[in-house]
Protein backbone atom coordinates (compact mmCIF):
# COMPACT_ATOMS: atom_id res chain seq x y z
CA UNK A 1 0.00 0.00 0.00
CA UNK A 2 1.60 3.16 -1.24
CA UNK A 3 0.47 7.19 -1.24
CA UNK A 4 2.07 9.65 -3.56
CA UNK A 5 3.09 12.77 -1.81
CA UNK A 6 -0.15 14.36 -4.37
CA UNK A 7 -2.28 11.76 -2.95
CA UNK A 8 -1.58 12.04 0.29
CA UNK A 9 -2.39 16.17 -0.08
CA UNK A 10 -5.54 15.04 -2.09
CA UNK A 11 -6.17 13.32 1.04
CA UNK A 12 -5.72 15.54 3.98
CA UNK A 13 -8.10 18.06 1.68
CA UNK A 14 -10.93 15.81 1.11
CA UNK A 15 -11.07 13.58 3.96
CA UNK A 16 -9.04 14.77 7.31
CA UNK A 17 -9.79 18.42 6.93
CA UNK A 18 -12.85 18.38 4.40
CA UNK A 19 -14.74 15.54 6.19
CA UNK A 20 -14.70 16.46 9.97
CA UNK A 21 -15.72 20.00 8.70
CA UNK A 22 -18.79 19.08 6.75
CA UNK A 23 -19.64 16.64 9.85
CA UNK A 24 -19.00 19.48 12.33
CA UNK A 25 -21.46 21.57 10.40
CA UNK A 26 -24.44 19.46 11.55
CA UNK A 27 -23.22 19.70 14.94
CA UNK A 28 -23.25 23.13 14.94
CA UNK A 29 -26.72 23.44 13.16
CA UNK A 30 -28.31 21.65 15.96
CA UNK A 31 -26.48 23.63 18.64
CA UNK A 32 -27.29 27.00 16.87
CA UNK A 33 -30.68 25.91 16.98
CA UNK A 34 -31.08 25.05 20.26
CA UNK A 35 -29.53 27.69 21.84
CA UNK A 36 -33.03 29.41 22.98
CA UNK A 37 -33.29 31.03 26.24
CA UNK A 38 -36.55 29.22 26.25
CA UNK A 39 -35.33 26.01 26.72
CA UNK A 40 -31.95 26.23 28.65
CA UNK A 41 -31.04 27.50 32.00
CA UNK A 42 -28.13 30.39 31.69
CA UNK A 43 -25.69 28.11 32.98
CA UNK A 44 -26.79 25.81 29.81
CA UNK A 45 -26.56 28.45 27.69
CA UNK A 46 -23.46 29.56 29.01
CA UNK A 47 -21.89 26.39 28.55
CA UNK A 48 -23.26 25.93 24.42
CA UNK A 49 -22.30 29.68 23.84
CA UNK A 50 -18.52 28.39 24.86
CA UNK A 51 -18.70 25.47 22.65
CA UNK A 52 -20.24 27.21 19.81
CA UNK A 53 -17.19 29.78 19.81
CA UNK A 54 -14.50 27.18 20.14
CA UNK A 55 -16.35 24.95 16.93
CA UNK A 56 -17.52 27.83 14.69
CA UNK A 57 -13.86 29.60 14.72
CA UNK A 58 -12.39 26.20 14.39
CA UNK A 59 -14.50 25.74 11.65
CA UNK A 60 -13.80 28.37 9.86
CA UNK A 61 -9.86 28.01 10.11
CA UNK A 62 -10.64 24.84 8.61
CA UNK A 63 -12.46 26.30 5.79
CA UNK A 64 -9.64 28.06 5.03
CA UNK A 65 -7.41 25.60 5.70
CA UNK A 66 -9.14 23.39 2.69
CA UNK A 67 -8.97 26.13 0.30
CA UNK A 68 -5.77 27.53 0.41
CA UNK A 69 -4.52 23.74 0.73
CA UNK A 70 -6.59 23.09 -2.84
CA UNK A 71 -5.65 26.56 -4.50
CA UNK A 72 -1.78 26.40 -3.46
CA UNK A 73 -1.20 22.71 -3.33
CA UNK A 74 -3.28 20.71 -5.40
CA UNK A 75 -4.49 22.90 -7.92
CA UNK A 76 -0.86 23.19 -9.93
CA UNK A 77 -0.65 19.53 -9.88
CA UNK A 78 -4.21 19.56 -11.30
CA UNK A 79 -3.16 21.94 -13.78
CA UNK A 80 0.24 20.69 -14.74
CA UNK A 81 1.04 21.34 -18.73
CA UNK A 82 1.89 17.61 -19.05
CA UNK A 83 -0.22 14.83 -20.71
CA UNK A 84 -1.56 12.90 -17.53
CA UNK A 85 -2.54 15.78 -15.62
CA UNK A 86 -5.89 15.64 -14.59
CA UNK A 87 -6.94 19.12 -16.73
CA UNK A 88 -4.87 17.73 -19.66
CA UNK A 89 -6.77 14.12 -19.50
CA UNK A 90 -10.19 16.22 -18.93
CA UNK A 91 -9.48 18.40 -21.73
CA UNK A 92 -8.46 15.61 -24.33
CA UNK A 93 -11.35 14.05 -25.14
CA UNK A 94 -15.23 15.88 -25.80
CA UNK A 95 -16.95 13.23 -23.00
CA UNK A 96 -15.17 14.96 -20.47
CA UNK A 97 -14.39 18.35 -21.26
CA UNK A 98 -17.60 19.39 -19.27
CA UNK A 99 -15.60 18.09 -15.75
CA UNK A 100 -13.10 20.43 -15.91
CA UNK A 101 -14.56 23.64 -18.13
CA UNK A 102 -17.94 23.50 -15.69
CA UNK A 103 -17.26 21.21 -12.59
CA UNK A 104 -13.84 22.28 -11.64
CA UNK A 105 -13.77 25.72 -12.50
CA UNK A 106 -17.17 26.17 -10.78
CA UNK A 107 -15.89 24.25 -8.01
CA UNK A 108 -12.77 26.20 -7.12
CA UNK A 109 -14.33 29.56 -7.41
CA UNK A 110 -17.39 29.01 -5.61
CA UNK A 111 -15.58 27.41 -2.81
CA UNK A 112 -13.85 30.35 -1.31
CA UNK A 113 -17.07 31.43 -0.33
CA UNK A 114 -17.52 29.01 2.45
CA UNK A 115 -14.62 30.35 4.59
CA UNK A 116 -15.75 33.55 4.16
CA UNK A 117 -19.35 32.87 5.22
CA UNK A 118 -18.47 30.73 7.85
CA UNK A 119 -15.72 33.50 9.38
CA UNK A 120 -18.48 35.68 9.37
CA UNK A 121 -20.85 33.20 11.11
CA UNK A 122 -17.77 32.96 13.84
CA UNK A 123 -17.49 36.49 14.35
CA UNK A 124 -21.18 36.78 15.03
CA UNK A 125 -21.34 33.97 17.02
CA UNK A 126 -18.14 35.11 19.50
CA UNK A 127 -19.43 38.96 19.14
CA UNK A 128 -22.86 38.16 20.23
CA UNK A 129 -22.79 34.78 22.74
CA UNK A 130 -25.58 34.40 24.61
CA UNK A 131 -27.38 37.13 23.35
CA UNK A 132 -28.26 34.61 20.64
CA UNK A 133 -30.27 32.94 22.77
CA UNK A 134 -32.79 35.76 23.53
CA UNK A 135 -32.82 36.97 19.94
CA UNK A 136 -34.22 35.26 17.24
CA UNK A 137 -33.40 37.50 14.57
CA UNK A 138 -29.80 37.37 15.33
CA UNK A 139 -29.91 33.77 15.31
CA UNK A 140 -31.41 33.08 11.67
CA UNK A 141 -28.81 35.49 10.70
CA UNK A 142 -25.82 33.34 12.02
CA UNK A 143 -27.69 30.20 10.66
CA UNK A 144 -27.98 31.86 7.15
CA UNK A 145 -24.75 32.44 6.82
CA UNK A 146 -23.69 29.09 8.19
CA UNK A 147 -26.26 26.97 6.20
CA UNK A 148 -24.71 29.01 3.53
CA UNK A 149 -20.94 28.34 3.99
CA UNK A 150 -22.32 24.36 4.35
CA UNK A 151 -24.13 24.37 1.26
CA UNK A 152 -21.80 25.36 -0.77
CA UNK A 153 -19.09 23.61 0.68
CA UNK A 154 -21.12 20.57 -0.34
CA UNK A 155 -21.41 21.42 -3.51
CA UNK A 156 -17.75 21.88 -3.23
CA UNK A 157 -16.87 18.72 -2.15
CA UNK A 158 -19.28 16.71 -4.08
CA UNK A 159 -17.73 17.99 -7.54
CA UNK A 160 -14.76 17.95 -6.38
CA UNK A 161 -15.16 14.06 -5.32
CA UNK A 162 -16.71 13.76 -8.80
CA UNK A 163 -13.95 15.49 -10.69
CA UNK A 164 -11.10 13.32 -9.07
CA UNK A 165 -13.39 10.30 -9.88
CA UNK A 166 -13.68 11.29 -13.29
CA UNK A 167 -9.42 12.03 -13.36
CA UNK A 168 -7.72 11.32 -10.16
CA UNK A 169 -4.39 13.06 -9.12
CA UNK A 170 -1.58 10.71 -9.03
CA UNK B 1 -38.07 64.81 54.71
CA UNK B 2 -35.94 64.34 51.87
CA UNK B 3 -35.61 61.28 49.73
CA UNK B 4 -32.53 59.85 48.35
CA UNK B 5 -32.97 58.46 44.98
CA UNK B 6 -31.94 54.72 45.07
CA UNK B 7 -30.80 53.48 41.45
CA UNK B 8 -32.78 49.70 40.96
CA UNK B 9 -30.39 47.09 41.71
CA UNK B 10 -29.91 44.46 39.21
CA UNK B 11 -29.15 41.09 39.82
CA UNK B 12 -25.54 39.69 38.34
CA UNK B 13 -26.95 37.66 35.48
CA UNK B 14 -29.60 41.14 34.63
CA UNK B 15 -26.57 43.70 34.46
CA UNK B 16 -24.73 41.21 31.94
CA UNK B 17 -27.88 40.46 29.88
CA UNK B 18 -28.20 44.46 30.23
CA UNK B 19 -24.54 44.87 28.83
CA UNK B 20 -24.77 42.33 26.05
CA UNK B 21 -28.03 43.99 24.43
CA UNK B 22 -25.90 47.55 24.94
CA UNK B 23 -23.38 46.13 22.32
CA UNK B 24 -23.90 48.19 19.13
CA UNK B 25 -24.72 46.35 15.89
CA UNK B 26 -21.80 48.20 14.14
CA UNK B 27 -19.19 45.07 14.61
CA UNK B 28 -21.64 42.71 13.57
CA UNK B 29 -22.95 44.40 10.50
CA UNK B 30 -18.93 45.01 9.72
CA UNK B 31 -18.37 41.43 9.24
CA UNK B 32 -21.81 40.52 7.30
CA UNK B 33 -21.55 43.31 4.89
CA UNK B 34 -17.72 42.36 4.35
CA UNK B 35 -18.73 38.76 3.80
CA UNK B 36 -21.01 40.04 0.73
CA UNK B 37 -18.46 42.56 -0.44
CA UNK B 38 -15.83 39.47 -0.66
CA UNK B 39 -18.47 36.95 -2.29
CA UNK B 40 -18.84 39.89 -4.83
CA UNK B 41 -15.80 40.33 -5.49
CA UNK B 42 -15.05 36.70 -6.50
CA UNK B 43 -17.68 36.75 -8.63
CA UNK B 44 -16.73 40.29 -10.28
CA UNK B 45 -12.90 39.46 -10.64
CA UNK B 46 -14.07 35.99 -12.19
CA UNK B 47 -15.91 37.68 -14.79
CA UNK B 48 -13.16 40.00 -15.45
CA UNK B 49 -10.55 36.98 -16.04
CA UNK B 50 -12.63 36.13 -18.58
CA UNK B 51 -13.88 39.02 -20.06
CA UNK B 52 -10.32 40.49 -20.26
CA UNK B 53 -6.63 38.78 -21.04
CA UNK B 54 -4.98 41.56 -19.96
CA UNK B 55 -6.63 41.71 -16.42
CA UNK B 56 -6.69 37.31 -16.36
CA UNK B 57 -2.87 38.06 -16.74
CA UNK B 58 -2.62 40.65 -13.75
CA UNK B 59 -4.38 38.64 -12.03
CA UNK B 60 -1.72 35.35 -12.35
CA UNK B 61 0.30 36.01 -9.29
CA UNK B 62 1.56 32.27 -9.70
CA UNK B 63 1.85 30.76 -13.05
CA UNK B 64 1.74 27.55 -11.48
CA UNK B 65 -1.94 28.27 -9.86
CA UNK B 66 -3.28 30.58 -12.88
CA UNK B 67 -5.64 33.66 -12.80
CA UNK B 68 -7.50 32.01 -9.67
CA UNK B 69 -4.53 32.96 -7.41
CA UNK B 70 -5.37 36.52 -7.78
CA UNK B 71 -9.20 36.07 -8.10
CA UNK B 72 -9.14 34.56 -4.92
CA UNK B 73 -5.98 36.33 -3.36
CA UNK B 74 -8.05 39.75 -3.60
CA UNK B 75 -11.24 38.32 -3.02
CA UNK B 76 -9.61 37.08 0.41
CA UNK B 77 -8.37 40.49 0.66
CA UNK B 78 -11.48 42.27 0.08
CA UNK B 79 -13.50 40.50 2.58
CA UNK B 80 -10.78 41.20 5.67
CA UNK B 81 -10.16 44.62 4.57
CA UNK B 82 -13.57 45.42 4.28
CA UNK B 83 -14.61 44.05 7.49
CA UNK B 84 -11.83 45.77 9.53
CA UNK B 85 -12.39 49.10 7.95
CA UNK B 86 -16.72 48.73 8.42
CA UNK B 87 -15.83 47.64 11.98
CA UNK B 88 -13.70 50.54 12.73
CA UNK B 89 -15.97 53.14 10.97
CA UNK B 90 -19.22 51.67 12.95
CA UNK B 91 -17.64 50.12 15.77
CA UNK B 92 -20.07 52.41 18.29
CA UNK B 93 -22.46 52.69 15.70
CA UNK B 94 -26.33 50.80 15.09
CA UNK B 95 -27.05 49.78 11.36
CA UNK B 96 -30.07 48.46 11.19
CA UNK B 97 -29.05 44.80 10.66
CA UNK B 98 -31.81 43.43 8.91
CA UNK B 99 -30.60 46.03 5.94
CA UNK B 100 -27.07 45.45 6.17
CA UNK B 101 -28.32 41.57 6.02
CA UNK B 102 -30.07 42.04 3.19
CA UNK B 103 -27.67 43.84 0.91
CA UNK B 104 -25.13 41.34 2.17
CA UNK B 105 -27.61 38.59 1.12
CA UNK B 106 -28.06 40.51 -2.64
CA UNK B 107 -24.06 40.49 -3.11
CA UNK B 108 -23.47 37.53 -2.06
CA UNK B 109 -26.37 35.91 -4.98
CA UNK B 110 -24.54 38.58 -7.18
CA UNK B 111 -20.87 36.88 -6.48
CA UNK B 112 -22.57 33.60 -6.96
CA UNK B 113 -23.68 33.91 -10.36
CA UNK B 114 -20.63 35.92 -11.41
CA UNK B 115 -18.54 32.39 -9.92
CA UNK B 116 -20.98 30.15 -11.90
CA UNK B 117 -19.20 28.81 -15.76
CA UNK B 118 -22.19 29.53 -17.84
CA UNK B 119 -22.80 32.92 -16.63
CA UNK B 120 -19.17 34.18 -17.10
CA UNK B 121 -18.83 32.40 -20.06
CA UNK B 122 -20.94 35.17 -21.74
CA UNK B 123 -18.37 37.50 -21.50
CA UNK B 124 -15.79 35.20 -23.25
Amino acid sequence: MHFTEREIFALVHGLLIGGPFLLAFAGGLVALDGLRADYMTPQGIATQVRRLRLGTSVMALMAWLIVLIGTWILLPWYREDTPDSPRSILLSSPDTRDWHEFADVWKTHVAYMSPILATAAAALVVYYGPRLARDRSLRNLVLALFLGAFAVASLAALIGSLVTRAAPLR
Amino acid sequence: MTTVYDPPRLEPDEAAIAAEDARPSGPAAAVVLAAGLGCFALGLLTVLTVASGGFSDAMTFSERVGDLAGVTSIATIVFFASWIGLALAWRRANPALPRVAAAAGLLIALGLVGTFPPFFNLFD
